[in-house]
């Protein structure tokens, strides 16, 4: 329901209540009681003639409702598809949500603005709070939705039930439902060749990694990160500091101060952020931000970016939908499925190690490399992964240890 | 200096007013609320539409608007009582944090087939957390005199992080991939739904009945009395000979048990599993609302209702006009001064006097 | 920089808005006002300052901005509790949430604007010492100011007799009145200065510490403040050493867990607020002690017969 079919009361009505209310307080200034009397009365009167008009609106609107669904339904093919978005956070974070809403935005282009329609609610917290939001989606019609954080998940599932004819896409999740799916991608492809500009830059040898939560992905990345560090630098050290939040930016910054404190020249990041890519550029050290470009707001100090492309998924599974041959298939997105790409490369990396960065990548895309590869041992010693054993998708999501080279134990 | 509006004391307190300064208060906040949504360019009656009214339209906005109004109704009874003893706990969130995680900890011990009679554990394991939680703020403010409202409020981030440690390692989820939640609760351990179609659950039979205790003991048993006193007249309470000491444990300790019980009926009902982040800020949002049903037990319902569809409505404004989240915040915090500004009137009478006597006299 | 003396740099740079605030709330409490939405304030102060900055250019626009609010939501609740006699606990809270949701607004559309760019930070020659250098002298000015603060507050209320109308006001308002002072007024007064000092404090956040907006940002260091006037029994020099303490521990413990120790960081992290919790039990533990040092009439509204 848009604001052009409410035909409200008048600007007449709205300022009689409020000059009846305010009369009435200022009434209070010497003024005798009778006339007290008549101006209570008169905001009353006012009182009422507002809530008389809301609920005439009221039951105008409920046939409205109720028709739209029912429309939507059945004109599939001639209007444009709805779909919705539901974000965990404000777009301007630049980081997480913004590389969907990023992705979002190329959907619409690849498929056609004629085909789909998109609509987004942000700042949606993993509460009980999202059901309701997620089911305000549905009632206003959209039959896709991507939930973008993992805490939607159960909610996502129950509303899965309720309304078969819907689609529901939860991201780095693993419930699903025969109309529910998720996905997700390999970060920590991407993760081993940041590595390895950042064993390539570093001069002091620590490289500070600012975490969330301890979760297999988080790990993942930490650890991939550190293999492919000391494939170029094996003296390298990496310190983790683990924030508990996704966004927090202050908590960043103290984190990503104190590993620099430490001794750490090259920072990166796995929370949502851009509070430690901002913090590296004032203390004039090297950052590779995670999630999207940061360089507006590291210019410095940013020596390359490994941003997030959810695009290309969301423009497949968008035409999926539009031509009704919507894939429920659970997928984890390769760096060859163009979801990831390591960006703006400056020249704080030496030029060698670039040219074996994009050696190993060719066999990355290829196939040929998996950046976990054996043997890999963990930080206290035990071996994880024998010799020339390439690690499946079952261990990696229960991964939880450090690998050789990061300091410390894994919280809990 | 004398300002140009002058305030005398009435004789007696405007009986009209006090009865009409609730309703007053709000329409001066969908008044201001309206202001503001023009200033940002929104159409203001629409927006107050989408605001107050659409949120209603349907049973299931009902049953939303009760599942909201549910924990702010616990919460706010416990605060009625602390405030009215001029006991100012502002931890009711980490009190309801830590009811919760009692409570939840105790669901996730039942099996698949345990009866339904099993949730009276869980209530109680909540009930007796939050209550000893306030019970470290009340037993500071008696041994130390510390300042319950630095103590509450230090433990709610305590409590927090215990959260947040608790879903992460003792009660995590081991089919959960490592993210920080608890496995979700058996259906023994869970509220069942009262009203059909909606999530309404029978948390609300709960919230009647603490509703109906809390008056019986404020109103007609003589603890409420003394608690009455102690906030009216300190010294005259400590010459009648009520102690001190009981007031200050009975006030926390009853308002951590309802803030605990909010929490565990928001855990075993809505979310239905621990997670790290469960109150959206009932226990502070709580505190505006004892403040608007103006300490009286029976207030808090009309107040809560406010203050959910407020945050109801927010949430519908986001999606529907593009109004951020934190609008809901600033209609909270403008009811709260509009019930204060009302309130003002029943005992004070202003005056204009003009600007002749701006500077003051000599003395 | 090794790890000490990035230790105490990072501790200073942590401190100064918890030590800006507190000498702001120290004041306004002295004169017998206990202004509960410091948190609010400060959360309007930093993006108020943060929008002066980016749609000026200036930075001292945006100082100037921050103070400016802060003046204006203290005079605010000044309004409440001074002028209605309403309840000042309850002012106070409605001034930290209505702060809160209105700085969240406004803020939507700065989330993510970039800062004009920021000279170096520091001392001009000292800061090249090399191990006290790191450590003391390399931070923004308004460290160094809030330094200078704590003399300057102490000396107001102790040696000039502005200050001590000050204290008489917040020790008694009744003698006061009687004697012909304008209770109100000096109220108002104190709350206004504390209101630049929050606003400062805020803007240092929103400005300097973490250069971005971010809604929520200050994270409860509102709360804190006012527990550290507390803690250090309403005297300025006592309030630095609570506001340093605070800070130090809040960045130890981040170095802590950087360097591999295996208490779960949650626990860490709780150790600042539960230091706060200890020592304020022991320090309001002698109630002689307590009497001696709170202001008499904090919290009272002033009411003349």
């Amino acid at each position: 329901m848009d604001s052009t079919e409410y035909a409200g009361f008048s600007w007449k009505t709205f300022y009689s209540a409020l000059t009846c209310g305010l009369t009435f307080i200022t009434v209070e200034i010497n003024v005798r009681t009778s006339l007290k009397l008549v101006a209570a009365v008169a905001a009353l009167a006012s009182v009422f003639a507002l809530s008389g008009c809301d609920d005439k609106k009221g039951d105008a609107s409920k046939p409205a409702d109720a028709a739209k669904p029912a429309a939507a339904q059945k004109a599939d093919a001639k209007e444009p598809l709805k779909v919705g978005f539901v974000y965990v956070a404000p777009i301007a974070d630049v980081g997480y949500t913004k590389q969907h809403d990023l992705g979002r935005l190329y959907a619409i282009e690849q498929v056609g603005k004629d085909k789909v329609t998109t609509t987004f609610v942000e700042n949606v917290p993993e509460t009980a709070d999202a059901e309701r939001v997620i089911r305000q989606m549905v009632n206003d019609g959209n039959k896709l939705i991507f939930g973008t954080s993992f805490g939607y998940m159960n909610y996502m599932q129950k509303l899965a039930k309720e309304y078969p004819d819907v689609k529901f896409e939860h991201a780095t999740g693993y419930k699903t439902a025969p109309n529910m799916t998720t996905y997700n991608i390999r970060f920590y492809e991407g993760r081993y060749l940041a590595g390895m500009l950042a064993g390539g830059a570093t001069k002091s040898n620590i490289i500070g990694y600012v975490a969330p939560f301890p979760i297999p992905e988080v790990l993942q990345g930490i650890n991939a990160f550190t293999l492919g560090a000391k494939s170029i630098n094996p003296n390298i050290q990496v310190k983790v500091i683990w924030t508990n939040a996704w966004y927090d930016p202050p908590k960043d910054t103290d984190s990503a101060k104190t590993l620099i404190g430490q001794g750490a020249d090259v920072l990166t990041q796995h929370t949502n952020t851009s509070a430690v890519a901002s913090a590296a550029e004032s203390a004039g050290k090297m950052v590779i931000p995670y999630n999207s470009n940061m360089k507006s707001v590291a210019p410095n100090a940013q020596i390359a970016a490994l941003v997030l492309n959810w695009g290309p998924y969301y423009a497949k599974k968008m035409q999926q939908a539009v031509d009704g041959k919507w894939d429920k298939t659970p997928v984890w997105m390769h760096y060859s499925d163009g979801a990831l790409s390591l960006e703006g490369i400056t020249d704080k990396v030496p030029a060698d190690v670039v040219k074996k960065m994009e050696e190993v990548k060719a066999k990355l895309v290829k196939g040929e490399f998996h950046p976990f590869t054996g043997p890999i041992k963990d930080n206290e010693g035990k071996e994880t992964l024998k010799s020339g054993d390439v690690m499946n998708d079952k261990d990696l999501s229960t991964m939880n240890y450090y690998v050789d080279g990061v300091i410390g134990k894994v919280p809990n | 200096m004398n300002f140009p509006i002058a305030i005398y004391n009435r004789e007696r307190p405007n009986r009209f007013l006090a009865a009409v300064s609730p309703i007053l208060a709000v329409i001066l906040t969908l008044a201001l609320g309206g202001a503001i949504f023009a200033m940002v360019g929104k159409e203001p009656l629409y927006s107050l539409y989408v605001f107050c009214v659409e949120p209603l339209l349907t049973l299931r906005g009902w049953g939303e608007l009760g599942v909201k109004m549910t924990p702010l109704i616990l919460c706010a009874l416990g605060l009625v009582v602390c405030y009215r003893a001029n006991i100012w706990n502002i931890g009711a969130e980490g009190q309801l944090i830590i009811g919760a995680l009692c409570g939840g900890y105790v669901a996730l011990q039942a099996s698949p087939d345990q009866s339904g009679l099993f949730m009276i554990w869980v209530i109680l394991a909540s009930i007796v957390g939050g209550a000893l939680y306030a019970s470290i703020t009340a037993w500071l403010r008696d041994k130390c005199n510390a300042n319950e409202i630095l103590v509450s409020l230090m433990l709610v981030y305590v409590a927090e992080l215990l959260l947040s440690w608790a879903v992460q390692s003792p009660l995590r989820d081991p089919q959960g991939l490592g993210f920080p939640q608890s496995p979700m609760f058996e259906t023994a351990a869970t509220l069942p739904i009262m009203i059909p179609g909606t999530r309404m659950h029978w948390g609300g039979g709960l919230v009647v009945i603490s509703l109906f205790l809390i008056w019986l003991i404020m109103s007609k048993m003589f603890i409420g009395f003394q608690v009455r006193v102690a906030g009216l007249a300190p010294k005259a309470s400590s010459y009648a000979g009520f102690s001190n000491r009981a007031m200050i444990y009975f006030a926390l300790l009853l308002s951590g048990a309802l803030a605990g019980l909010a929490g565990v009926i928001e855990v075993c009902g809505p979310i239905g599993q621990l997670t790290p982040k469960i109150s959206p800020g009932y226990g502070f949002a709580a505190i505006i609302v004892a403040f608007v049903a103006r300490l009286k037990p029976v207030g808090t319902v009309p107040a809560a209702f406010v203050m959910a569809l407020f945050y109801l409505g927010g949430e519908l404004a986001q999606s529907r006009l593009g109004t951020p989240a934190a609008l809901t915040g600033v209609f909270q915090g403008l009811l709260l001064f509009c019930i204060m500004v009302c309130d003002s009137m029943i005992f004070c009478r202003f005056r204009w006097v003009g600007f002749g006597n701006w500077k003051k006299e000599a003395a | 920089m090794s790890v000490a003396a990035s230790l105490i740099a990072t501790t200073m740079n942590a401190s100064t808005p918890l030590l800006l605030a507190a000498l702001g709330i120290l004041v306004a409490e002295r004169s017998g006002v206990l202004n509960l939405g410091v948190e609010g304030i400060m959360l309007m102060a930093a993006i108020v300052a943060y929008i002066g900055a980016v749609e000026s250019g200036s930075f001292a626009v945006g100082f100037l901005a921050a103070i400016l609010i802060g003046i204006a939501f203290a005079l605010f609740f000044a309004i409440f509790a001074v002028g209605l006699r309403a309840n000042q606990q309850a002012s106070g809270l409605g001034v930290a949430i209505f702060g809160a949701g209105l700085s969240a607004y406004i803020g939507i559309p700065y989330q993510g604007a970039v800062l004009p760019e920021r000279g170096p930070d520091g001392i001009m020659f000292l800061d090249k010492i090399p191990f006290i250098g790191e450590a003391f002298f390399s931070q923004h000015w308004i460290v160094y100011l809030s330094l200078l603060m704590i003399p300057a507050v102490w000396f107001f209320l102790y040696k000039t007799r502005a200050g001590l109308v000050v204290r008489a006001v917040g020790e008694s308002p009744f003698s006061a009145n009687a004697l012909g002072y304008d209770v109100p007024l000096i109220r108002c007064c104190a709350l206004a200065f504390s209101g630049a000092c929050i606003g400062l404090s805020g803007a240092y956040l929103s400005l300097i510490y973490t250069p971005l907006w971010v809604e929520g940002m200050v994270a409860g260091r509102g709360w804190i403040a006012l527990a550290l006037v507390t803690f250090g029994t309403w005297r300025p020099f006592r309030v630095f050493l609570g506001a340093y303490l605070f800070g130090g521990m809040t960045m130890l413990q981040m170095n802590l867990q950087s360097m591999g120790i295996s208490i779960p960081t949650q626990f860490i992290s709780m150790a600042p607020y539960l230091a706060t919790i200890i020592v304020l039990a022991l320090i309001s533990r002698n109630p002689r002690w307590i009497r001696l040092n709170m202001p008499a009439s904090l919290g009272k509204p002033f009411i003349p017969h």
